[in-house]
């Protein structure tokens, strides 16, 4: 029981952070058509800022905004400099240029702050889980608020890109790209703006992951796998399904962690991928058919 | 690219036949020809060109090993599994179209194969060792490749991702390969008689460094033989087919499924062979030595050198098995401490391939070879234009 309710609880938290994730993955494919295998090493780069932040004696909540004030500005810069060439071409090169990216800004990473292993705080929040009565309940002060800062950018979000004209605009960019142009949309500035917005949701994901935990220049390199998988399950298209996806591989990941060992995670989720990708390769909530040619 | 240009050559030697007789246009074309000769006729079959560049290709490894140091001789070892790995991924990725992130995971099949034979026993033979290697490496490639096949794009990068990063999770959870630490093997001793046939002809010893050495490149050599000539086969021009559209390929009968199970075996049993010279060279096969970035720098060292070309997976390997050094010197040059030094290589690696894929998606070797074809393109049209004007 103890147990159950710790993983169940830890699952959850881990299914949030692979949520995010998995929305910044999301993010970029319906825009551009492109899995951004570069967005875990963006948001280490991200947390290190957030590190030097602390370094100079700053508070947390201003480590926190830099680094995804940080992540807006890598996904942009990004974006408009670099992935822009390779937009509509050939999905090799775009896969080959995201994973260029990824052993660049890793290595980058390496060279500036060195590969050892970092601490990271949790600010304001507490490390130690509440007790009620006999119960132990292994949820830390820092694990909630990873659940609602995820809550509230999804909540962000949804509001963006259902109430705005900005939202609108872009969603027209990422359906299709032609006629929103015809319709005096700046595609270009859309795309620039969904990278840098994916981004920000990835260095939330990245400050999440490494808060009480260590940071080193790959520390998010299971967490692309887990977030491409988790994306994957809810249909690499949808955002609500990535959220979904994210959960359920969070809660499928913790259990394994708790019930046989940490080292079957990254095999769990290869085996949750190949399931899905056999037997639904829609994701699990697609009910069309789909036919790529 | 390099196709035109053999199917050019090839059909202006059929002039030669009926060169006699033909008109004035050709003829200069066919007097070229002809003094090429017997040699040129003989280059124009791809299986013979290639048994003369994998003969040349022996002479240089000979000389190489002959005459470096024996540190030398170990980094070229590592310049050989590198580059057979590499030539499989070009098979795969060049030619068929499919990506792997995960060859790195098939290098550790074969390693941790070699390893488990050799770990109490150095007297299984290396011929037994590395077959067994590339054998195991086949099933599991099997099996990975079936389920790759159905997958395109980003959705094989991913689960690709995914079986790099699982790979190194799997022997810390089977007991038996050693968990992080890993398992150790010994090289297996020289046969004796190699060793005399050596002492004989260079009146030398030959070190155990060298030994691998000689090894590595010699299956290099023929590995490579073997992927040329599949890849200008039927089974070659199907591949390409297939990666070139897939729509197309499946209306002309091509079988997708199968022709990609195909590529994806034959580029995983390149990486199982690499895999045990690796094991062998470094005495170690544990996780450690296969993480994601042995995976990652596979697929630089194809796109560096040119997707689609073997030369240039060779390139690339070289790049990647001599280029840290000179790196870290120059990081250290710069007053880096040693562990970061070390880092710039792969930055240098990541960033040039970020500008290949924007500046010249075909490599190095590709942009050799797309000149070197403008070039005889040019030479053709100003000769045929000569031609017709002496003529009219």
């Amino acid at each position: 029981m103890q147990q159950l309710l710790t993983l169940s609880l830890n699952g959850i938290v881990l299914g949030s952070v692979y949520a995010a994730f998995a929305l910044a993955l999301v993010l970029i494919w319906r825009s551009t058509r492109i899995v951004n295998f570069a967005q875990a090493p963006m948001a280490m780069l991200t947390t290190y800022l957030a590190l030097v932040v602390l370094d100079a004696g700053l508070p947390w909540w201003l480590a926190f905004v830099a680094a995804l004030l940080g992540g807006l500005a890598i996904g942009a810069v990004t974006e408009r400099l670099i992935v822009r060439h390779v937009e509509g071409g050939p999905e090799i090169n775009a896969v080959i240029l995201t994973l260029g990216l990824f052993i660049a800004f890793t290595a980058l990473a390496a060279v500036i702050f060195g590969s050892d292993y970092r601490s990271f705080p949790t600010g304001p929040f507490g490390v130690r889980g509440f007790r009620a009565g006999d119960l132990i309940i292994a949820i830390t002060p820092f694990q909630i608020f990873t659940i609602i800062a995820v809550i509230i950018v999804l909540g962000a979000l949804v509001a963006l890109f259902r109430f705005t004209d900005i939202g609108l605009r872009m969603r027209a960019s990422a359906f299709n790209q032609e006629t929103a142009r015809l319709l005096g949309v700046r595609v270009g500035a859309m795309l620039t703006l969904g990278w840098a917005l994916a981004a920000l949701v990835g260095s939330l994901a990245g400050i999440l992951i490494a808060g009480g935990g260590l940071v080193f220049p790959h520390y998010m390199d299971a967490i692309v796998v887990f977030g491409f998988v988790a994306a994957v399950l809810g249909g690499l298209d949808s955002p609500l399904g990535a959220v979904i996806g994210g959960l359920i591989l969070g809660m499928a990941l913790s259990f394994v962690g708790g019930y046989i060992g940490d080292s079957y995670l990254a095999l769990t989720a290869l085996l949750i991928l190949m399931l899905v990708l056999t037997f639904k390769p829609g994701g699990l909530f697609s009910t069309t058919k789909t036919r790529r040619v | 690219m390099s196709q035109d240009i053999t199917t050019q050559s090839s059909a202006t030697s059929s002039d030669d036949a009926t060169e006699g007789t033909a008109a004035t246009g050709q003829s200069d074309q066919g007097m070229g020809d002809r003094a090429r000769g017997l040699w040129g006729r003989a280059m124009d079959s791809n299986g013979t060109r290639h048994l003369v560049f994998a003969l040349a290709a022996f002479i240089a490894v000979v000389l190489v090993i002959e005459t470096t140091s024996d540190f030398a001789s170990f980094e070229f070892t590592r310049f050989g599994y590198y580059a057979i790995a590499a030539g499989g991924l070009t098979v795969l990725t060049g030619i068929n179209g499919q990506l792997s992130l995960g060859h790195g995971a098939f290098m550790a099949v074969g390693a941790y194969t070699a390893a488990l034979l050799l770990t109490d026993d150095r007297g299984t033979p290396l011929l037994v060792v590395l077959v067994a290697a590339v054998l195991t490496t086949l099933v599991v490639g099997v099996l990975v490749g079936i389920a790759a096949a159905r997958l395109s794009g980003p959705y094989i990068a991913g689960a690709t991702l995914a079986l790099a990063i699982a790979a190194t999770q799997v022997p810390l959870a089977v007991r038996s390969l050693g968990g992080e630490q890993g398992l150790t093997l010994s090289t297996p001793d020289i046969p004796t008689w190699v060793a005399d046939v050596h002492f004989f002809i260079l009146g030398t010893e030959l070190g155990t460094n060298q030994y691998l050495a000689y090894m590595t490149w010699i299956v290099l050599i023929i590995v490579f033989v073997l992927l040329a000539n599949l890849k200008s086969s039927r089974v070659g021009r199907r591949w390409a087919a297939i990666r070139d559209d897939e729509v197309a390929a499946e209306l002309v009968g091509i079988d997708l499924g199968r022709d990609r199970v195909i590529a994806f075996v034959v580029s995983t049993g390149a990486a199982g062979v690499a895999g045990a010279f690796l094991a062998l060279a470094t005495g170690l096969a544990a996780p450690g030595n296969f993480r994601l970035d042995l995976s990652l720098l596979l697929l630089t060292a194809i796109v560096l050198g040119g997707l689609g070309t073997l030369s240039g997976a060779i390139i690339g390997a070289a790049l990647l098995t001599y280029l840290p050094g000179y790196a870290s010197d120059a990081g250290a040059a710069l007053g880096l401490n040693s562990l970061k030094a070390a880092e710039i290589a792969p930055l240098v690696f990541g960033a040039v391939m970020v500008l290949v894929i924007l500046l010249t998606p075909a490599g190095l070797m590709g942009e050799v070879l797309k000149r070197r074809a403008i070039r005889r393109a040019k030479k053709r049209a100003a000769a045929q234009q000569s031609a017709s004007a002496s003529s009219a």
